[in-house]
């Protein structure tokens, strides 16, 4: 869990293209991108479609996993090196679901998809073969993921971080400015969280920025690492990738996200919230 | 290239309220110019970001097939920054209701 581990490059990622234990994976909420063009041999999860259960507002099951990953022909011995978008927000997000689930080895690229592009790498619309495996998933790990009683209890006790936008934790918006404003029935903020927006962590061209910087900016902003840290944001991606920052390349080990986020906190009857900046 | 005789710049505005919403758009087109209408090939996923008056971060979109983007902002000042691959592009702009800001960007 350091930067060496669970981030790649995009040069590693054209010297391993055709390295076999190797699958890339590009997950986004619009795959239709992918089928305009994606990196060779990448195959793709829909954010909603393929890890939404559907029903009920969770992951989806463990065999459901499972099956998930063995028709996409992943093993247990599989790198799986993710990538996306929207400055990889679902590709972090995935990469927290690959960790829930207990995949040993899950990367993801650095810049994602927008990096690979802005250096003008080439894209493919052949659609990879992949032969089916057998994936045997853990059991689910929560001790990356909170729950809304947790948060409740956690208000003046642990760190949270707000990393919506700075709109988004006044109030004055119910979700990202160029979204449909759907969001929790009420806006606002967790008392007590700071608000460290995402974008702060990455550089202009889809990259993380460097380790000292991401340690100043959430010291600076009052968050104190000897204590427990939930990231949230709307929907639990945008903090997916504050958690990564957080959990992978920092290394904290005591740094959960919340993914019921905002749509689950700002419905919520009874609970406490905060307007303004 | 262009089809003959379209007017470079952002999406329609069908449907959107311009008496309440600060749009800025555009359209990210390679160089191009004929008869002083830019007619470059239209730049399909650019990354067009937006920042506040401060600098700071708003939102991003990729471009869609003919090189269009949209935000819809406040009032005040903003800019518009297009990456695509070999070209970085800043633009200051400050929309109004009413009046669309609508740009081209040509890189």
């Amino acid at each position: 869990m350091s930067r060496a581990t669970s981030l790649v490059s995009i040069d590693w990622v054209q010297e391993n293209l055709s390295n076999p234990k190797v699958v890339l994976v590009e997950v986004d909420e619009d795959t239709s991108l992918y089928e305009k063009g994606h990196i060779a041999g990448a195959i793709t999860f829909h954010w909603r479609n393929d890890l939404q259960d559907g029903l009920i507002r969770d992951l989806i099951s463990k065999e459901k996993f499972e099956a998930l990953l063995s028709k996409s022909g992943i093993s247990n011995g599989s790198t799986v090196v993710l990538y996306g978008g929207n400055n990889n927000w679902f590709a972090t997000y995935a990469f927290w679901y690959f960790k829930i689930y207990g995949h040993q080895d899950v990367r993801l690229i650095d810049g994602g998809r927008k990096l690979w592009e802005l250096k003008g790498l080439p894209l493919t619309t052949d659609l990879p073969k992949r032969e089916a495996s057998r994936y045997v998933a853990k059991e689910r790990d929560n001790s990356i993921r909170a729950f809304r009683d947790e948060v409740v209890a956690a208000i003046g006790v642990k760190n949270i971080v707000d990393v919506r936008s700075p709109q988004e934790f006044s109030g004055e918006l119910a979700a990202p400015a160029h979204l449909p404003q759907e969001g929790g029935q009420i806006k606002g903020h967790i008392p007590t969280a700071k608000n460290i927006p995402w974008s702060k962590a990455a550089n202009e061209d889809g990259t993380f920025r460097s380790n000292e910087e991401l340690s100043e900016l959430y010291k600076a902003a009052g968050v104190d690492f000897t204590k427990e840290t939930i990231a949230y944001c709307r929907i639990g991606e945008r903090s997916a990738f504050s958690w990564f920052v957080l959990h992978e390349l920092l290394n904290l080990q005591n740094v959960v996200n919340y993914d019921g986020s905002w749509t689950e906190y700002g419905s919520l009857v009874g609970v406490p919230v905060a307007v303004g900046a | 290239m262009r089809t003959c005789g379209a007017t470079p710049g952002g999406p329609s505005l069908d449907g959107v309220d311009l008496k309440t919403q600060y749009v800025i758009q555009g359209a990210v087109l390679r160089a191009g110019v004929e008869d002083g209408v830019p007619n470059g090939a239209p730049v399909g996923n650019a990354y067009v970001r937006l920042l506040d008056s401060s600098g700071e971060f708003t939102a991003e979109v990729p471009t869609n097939d003919e090189g269009q983007f949209r935000f819809f902002a406040g009032p005040g000042q903003w800019t518009v920054v297009v990456l695509a691959h070999g070209a970085r592009e800043e633009i200051m702009v400050s929309p109004q209701t009413g009046t669309p800001v609508d740009l081209v960007v040509q890189i």
